[in-house]
């Protein structure tokens, strides 16, 4: 569903403040799959969602979704195929546009904007239907605006427009890293609801240890631009929390160490 | 009462420049002030059309045209070539200073021989009523004062209605969402760049015919009337959210109407009372300052009192 053919991408390339996010990623995701990609902070993985939304173009290596070659195409244009989340939650809602307005704009991701009435009574129906199937009581508010929403509430409701209209792939970037924990644990359980419902193929980042472990069917571990760890199936049931701990821990004694070194070692022994 | 009537009817027209600002400055959060051209833009349109004889609708719709066409120039500037929002206004308003004398062929163009939109409202009413004043709660009214007056109130709800019923469209909330969020708005597949260039042709379209009309109804278009127009524009919108207190889209179109007729009366009180016309752009300029740091002020006042309390 997903095909990432060894891209790379260098920020403020030529500058001391050159940083080289993704060095010659491949990644292949089959349909149906629920991935999960961890790493440290600068470990690239929110560059590597980026570069499959089309945030930003990838400076060599090709970028396949859905059996199209997506790697010239604008964010925009690959909002038909993609529906996202982010991290910030009010960066997936319009604040000053109600409810149902909102969800009206994500009934319509990638598709022709006429001029027919956004608030069709029928699709008005139907969004209060899926937006109480949330359980956040904003069933009766759909005519309120964003702005009086909490971040929970605000996250649950942009994972329902991603998923309004089925994506081709799923993107979460750290979507409950800004949330308490129960609100977090409810977006989270909402989010495998979708997912299993509609089979989505996802790739999901988050930092959460706990998330890492327990969701998805397929791990990934990103390091300094690179995928260092893949487990999938068997492999990755059988991961526990502490686990991945321990192959941070590694990661981290190998940063004490300059670049060049840590690689030689890791080739030797990891 | 004349004067009164002139007021509103002024105010009336201005509306639609203050909903073209509104859009630029409030759905879009762009400084455009390509305004201050093509309000001129849309009055030497118009005006030259009228002398050679061109009916007024088409002449008016004419105005219209090109004012869209010079807000979509600014928007091509600004996200297809990444020029900086104010200073594309800046350009293009700078150059329609030379279109506008090209399209009139002179500084100033007089329409008290040519038929124009306000003459045929004039007809209809003297043919209608069959004298030229009537009574009006004692007031002696002129009725083709009331006519022009009736036919702008016409227009403004002609237009405050079409766009409402727009900002309810799947594009024109996708319009709004683009002001609102665009990093939202890019993630469900419209292009932000398309969008900003449309909403800013709209917007200088609805304030190229408020030139057109404005130059219809004071009788002649001059290059030099589009001067302070944005700022003009922007005073009426805030007084309109003043007014309305919300940011619900229907009952701020009709605050931007509100607040720019309130905003000409007072204009008129204040010329009146003896201000100098040479001040009101000045006093104009001021307003808006005032407008713009008040609620930052009253905040910090606010802060500050808690504290000392």
């Amino acid at each position: 569903m997903l095909e990432v053919r060894d891209i790379s991408k260098t920020f403020y390339a030529g500058t001391s403040n050159e940083v080289r996010a993704l060095r010659n990623v491949d990644l292949n995701i089959e349909p149906g799959s629920f991935t999960i990609v961890i790493g440290t902070n600068g470990s690239g993985k929110s560059s590597l969602l980026n570069a499959v939304a089309g945030t930003f173009f990838v400076d060599s290596g090709s970028v396949h979704i859905a059996g199209r070659d997506v790697t010239q195409w604008p964010e925009h244009a690959r909002a038909k195929l993609i529906g996202r989340v982010f991290q910030n939650p009010f960066s997936g809602t319009a604040p000053q546009m109600s409810i149902a307005e909102n969800v009206a704009l994500a009934a319509r991701r990638g598709r022709w904007r006429g001029l027919g009435w956004a608030l069709a009574p029928g699709l008005v129906k139907e969004l209060r239907d899926r937006v109480s199937q949330l359980g956040m009581g904003l069933e009766d508010r759909v005519h309120n605006s964003i702005g009086t929403l909490s971040g929970g509430q605000r996250q649950a409701l942009t994972l329902l427009m991603a998923t309004w209209l089925k994506p081709q792939l799923l993107l979460l970037d750290e979507h409950t890293a800004a949330l308490d924990p129960k609100s977090a644990d409810q977006v989270i359980r909402l989010s495998q609801e979708v997912i299993q419902r509609d089979s989505l193929t996802t790739m999901m980042v988050t930092h959460s240890m706990q998330q890492a472990a327990n969701l998805g069917d397929r791990l990934i571990m990103m390091y300094r631009g690179r995928i260092i760890h893949d487990f999938r199936d068997a492999e990755k049931r059988r991961l526990r929390a502490e686990d991945l701990l321990t192959r941070f821990d590694e990661v981290r004694r190998g940063e004490l160490l300059d670049e060049s070194a840590a690689e030689m070692l890791r080739r030797k022994y990891v | 009462m004349t004067l009164l009537i002139g007021s509103m009817t002024i105010g009336l027209i201005l509306s639609l420049l203050a909903l073209g600002v509104f859009i630029s400055f409030r759905v879009f959060d762009f400084p455009d002030i390509t305004a201050d051209g093509s309000t001129t833009l849309g009055a030497s349109i118009a005006a030259i059309l009228l002398v050679n004889g061109t009916s007024p609708l088409l002449a008016t719709a004419a105005g219209f045209c090109g004012g869209a066409a010079a807000g979509a120039t600014t928007g091509i500037l600004h996200t297809k070539f990444r020029i900086n929002g104010l200073l594309a206004g800046i350009l293009v308003m700078t150059a329609l200073y030379s279109i506008n004398l090209r399209v009139m062929g002179r500084s100033n163009i007089p329409l008290l021989q040519a038929t124009t939109l306000s003459s045929q409202a004039e007809q209809v009413a003297t043919a209608a009523l069959g004298r030229p004043s009537f009574d009006f709660f004692g007031w002696d009214v002129a009725s083709r004062d009331a006519a022009v007056l009736l036919f702008a109130f016409a227009v403004v709800v002609v237009v405050g209605a079409g766009l409402y019923a727009f900002f309810r469209t799947d594009l024109g909330t996708a319009m709004r969402a683009t002001g609102d969020n665009q990093q939202m708005i890019r993630a469900l597949g419209v292009d932000v760049g398309n969008m900003t260039i449309l909403g800013l042709a709209v917007s200088n379209g609805l304030i190229a015919l408020a030139g057109a009309l404005l130059a219809q109804y004071q009788g002649f278009a001059d290059v030099q009337m589009g001067i302070g127009m944005v700022v003009w524009g922007l005073a009426s919108v805030i007084i309109g959210e003043a007014l309305v207190g919300t940011t619900r889209i229907g009952m701020v179109i009709a605050g931007a109407v509100m607040g720019s007729v309130l905003f000409r009366l007072l204009i008129a009180i204040a010329l009146r009372a003896g201000l100098n016309p040479n001040d009101l752009k000045l006093v104009t300029a001021v307003f808006v300052f005032i407008a713009l740091i008040l609620p930052g002020l009253l905040a910090r006042f606010g802060r500050g009192g808690a504290r000392d309390a």
